[in-house]
């Protein structure tokens, strides 16, 4: 039962990395960056919603909503002031001004909201009274937010696979991952298709930052800056530039982190999560969902 | 139809293109031939955006091309195929098409024109639900013409379509661009095979270094000592 539990706790906190992940991956995919200031968005999303269901006592769905929103738009900013004006910069210069872009979020969360922790109240409410599922007599517990972070998980993957294969502008991204230039000739404004990317990751980081800290309920200003770099590993774990990489690799990354807390060592944990990349890298380098990138003459 | 006037263009301090200008008649099919690094390709990038030139002006009916952003000029009705046919690999055959038709919104005449397009190329029907990478070299010729044409332009823009395809298969991507032409489609085309360019050509234009040596009537050409001796074998 035990193991149960372990196991349901490892996919839960592997769906919030899933989600970020898939951020980090969708950018990545398109913008060919990594945007290490999208774990920071995640803290910002979680301050919106923390503010706008406790301070201003919007009823939670209307807080992450909100929280989606001003994301989304910050997420554009970000991307039109700090990246777009580097598009043709070297790889460095870009990655430089993303970890600085995550330092100026954490900064001015700091600023604005001070380091003194906030105690995040879960945005998944209570039935009857119970925060959670009782299952096998009681022998298993599963908190709602657990379930929920599950749920919620699926869902935005079913949609996002739609959306890439199904839909126009959907089809038009993978078209700009592919060959920017080929797809301009097609008529296709890759300005917009970046700004769409942007905006879809950091609306899901919302999301995340939401479901995060519904289950660790302590907000400070750098609580997305770990989840980040794990839901960063995730994506290359999985095979960055993939959306089902992103889920599978954010999913085994959380069972083994709690896995590794629960059977070995609670200290230990975050080094076996790293150990457990630097080996799937030595072993398959593109991750495991990752495409070979075969150059065509 | 197009016209581009002393265009340059530079590659950092490398000066790619001197003072090139030409120009494409409605109705036309306009050979440009040259060796390899004389400037076609660049010339063509220039021409739908995807460079900027220094200096030079490049038109296209009324557009100025060189203020236009590159991906609102297929909507003027000028398609590019680019060199190596940068099919979307990972996307179907299918998938490709309807790229092609990004810009247009109108469903029935896209069920006509990739009707057409398969008229013209049966094989990609075949093979629609495959992923363009899969293709072989003159099959994704056929896909990167037929993506273009989806957008229902009146000129094309042909970047080296029978780059690494087999003589049979080259002579097939030429009696298709001439059909296209029959059709009414305008045609700009980019080759280092001088002599099959130059032979469904009206006119043509031979690119040296970056300059334009030698233009003018395309049987002409073909018969030129020059051009036979550079760039026909003799």
């Amino acid at each position: 039962m035990e193991f149960l539990f372990n196991l349901i706790s490892g996919i839960s906190l592997g769906s919030i990395y899933a989600i970020i992940a898939l951020g980090y991956t969708m950018v990545y995919g398109i913008a060919k960056m990594l945007n290490f200031a999208h774990g920071d968005v995640i803290m910002v999303g979680a301050y919106i919603c923390f503010f706008a269901t406790m301070r201003f006592g919007m009823p939670p769905l209307a807080g992450v909503l909100l929280s989606m929103v001003v994301c989304t738009m910050l997420g554009i900013i970000i991307e039109r002031l700090a990246y777009k004006p580097l598009r043709q910069a070297p790889a460095l210069a870009v990655l430089i001004t993303a970890i600085g872009m995550s330092y100026f979020l954490q900064n001015s969360a700091q600023l604005l909201w001070t380091s003194s922790p906030k105690v995040f109240q879960s945005v998944v409410g209570t039935i009857n009274g119970q925060t959670g599922l009782k299952l096998f007599d009681g022998a298993l517990s599963v908190s709602y937010v657990t379930i929920v972070t599950i749920i919620v998980c699926v869902i935005i993957m079913l949609a996002l696979v739609t959306f890439v294969n199904k839909t126009k502008t959907g089809k038009a991204m993978r078209a700009v991952s592919e060959d920017k230039g080929a797809a301009q000739l097609m008529g296709i404004n890759v300005n917009t298709t970046i700004s769409l990317t942007f905006a879809i990751g950091s609306a899901l980081a919302a999301v995340a930052g939401v479901l995060l800290c519904s289950a660790y309920p302590t907000l400070v200003p750098t609580t997305g800056a770990m989840p980040g770099i794990k839901a960063f590993t995730a994506a290359v774990f999985g095979g960055i530039g993939s959306i089902p990489g992103a889920l599978i690799g954010g999913i085994l990354l959380g069972i083994i982190e709690i896995f590794a807390k629960a059977y070995i060592t609670t200290q230990l944990s975050d080094a076996i999560v790293f150990a457990v990349l630097i080996v799937v890298l030595l072993v398959k380098p593109t991750g495991l969902l990752g495409k070979k990138v075969s150059e065509k003459v | 139809m197009l016209r581009v006037d002393n265009l340059n263009v530079y590659y950092g301090m490398i000066h790619a293109i001197k003072d090139i200008s030409l120009e494409v008649n409605k109705g036309e099919i306009v050979s440009l031939v040259g060796a390899n690094g004389a400037g076609k390709t660049t010339t063509l990038h220039a021409i739908s955006g995807l460079l900027k030139p220094r200096s030079g002006s490049a038109t296209y009916l009324q557009h100025n091309l060189l203020t236009t952003p590159a991906h609102k000029i297929v909507e003027c009705g000028l398609s590019h195929v680019p060199e190596g046919r940068r099919v979307f690999s990972q996307m179907t055959v299918m998938e490709n098409l309807e790229m092609g038709a990004y810009i247009s919104k109108d469903k029935a005449r896209n069920q006509k024109i990739l009707a057409n397009v398969f008229e013209h190329f049966p094989r990609l029907e075949e093979r629609k639900r495959q992923l363009a990478g899969t293709l072989s070299g003159g099959e994704q010729q056929m896909l990167a013409i037929g993506r273009a044409m989806m957008a229902n332009p009146d000129m094309l823009l042909l970047d080296e379509p029978s780059m690494g395809l087999s003589p049979l298969l080259v002579k097939e991507i030429f009696k298709i661009i001439k059909e296209l032409n029959d059709d009414g489609i305008t045609i700009l085309l980019v080759e280092q095979n001088a002599k099959q360019a130059l032979s469904i050509a009206h006119r043509g234009y031979v690119l040296e270094t970056g300059k334009i040596v030698l233009s003018g009537n395309a049987a002409e050409l073909l018969e030129n000592d020059a051009v036979k001796k550079a760039y026909l074998g003799g």
